[in-house]
């Protein structure tokens, strides 16, 4: 095999796996548009989004990397970004969400935060009472 | 071959676009569109790391550390707003609980 066929073959591997992560995107926006309440749909835009865009930014990284000979850091950045902010994005707009009264779906079976908070309310109330 | 398979998935990728413009568009509640402004902006960085590198130039790739760190800095601060009602809290009044 020559060096020429292996180079082309290692272009196509990134290109598919960069196909791979717009796919998975693909998938991840079905849900947030089909999934019925915020929960879910946050659930399906940041796990797999965050999953879609790691595969597609490693594969521009090895492209670029292996193909324009140049070992980019700025994408090994974004990487590392995105998969540290990512998550804790989307669990502070969960939070929020909960918080603000977002009503949870008709078919959910099991919801623990609302006695958290039912004791942490009661815990101030009784705080700004032994203040008085 | 390389080439055919980046700009499917462009195309894809613009797609996906859509479809989070569509939940930023109907949500119902604010959070559905923080979550779809969310998933923009990241749909958004992976389109330029594709687009960088059909292009063949890597002068792109400044774009995708700042619209990361833009994209995040906007969704923790539009959730800590519907949470709270403010986005930087003083901390000494404790008026904001």
């Amino acid at each position: 095999m020559s060096l020429e066929m292996m180079e082309q073959i290692i272009e196509v591997v990134f290109a598919i796996l960069i196909l791979l992560g717009a796919v998975i995107a693909v998938i991840s926006v079905l849900g947030l548009i089909r999934l019925p309440d915020v929960y879910l749909r946050s659930h399906a835009a940041t796990k797999s989004a965050t999953l879609g865009v790691l595969l597609i930014l490693l594969g521009a990284f090895f492209y670029t990397w292996f193909v324009h000979d140049f070992f980019s850091i700025k994408l090994l950045l974004g990487i590392l970004f995105v998969f540290i902010t990512s998550p804790v994005a989307g669990h502070l707009n969960a939070r929020a969400a909960y918080r603000s009264g977002v009503a949870l779906w008709k078919g959910s079976v099991r919801d623990d935060f609302r006695e958290a908070i039912k004791q942490e309310r009661q815990l101030e109330i009784e705080e700004i009472k032994n203040r008085n | 071959m390389t080439t055919t398979l980046l700009w499917v998935s462009l195309i894809l990728l613009s797609l996906a676009i859509l479809g989070a413009l569509y939940r930023l568009l109907k949500g119902p509640s604010i959070a559905d569109r923080i979550a779809a402004l969310d998933t923009i902006g990241i749909l958004l960085l992976s389109m330029i790391a594709v687009l960088g590198i059909t292009t063949g130039t890597r002068a792109y790739f400044d774009i995708i550390l700042v619209i990361g760190i833009l994209t995040f800095i906007g969704t923790t601060a539009m959730a800590r707003y519907i949470e709270r009602g403010v986005v930087l809290e003083s901390g000494d009044d404790g008026t904001n609980h």
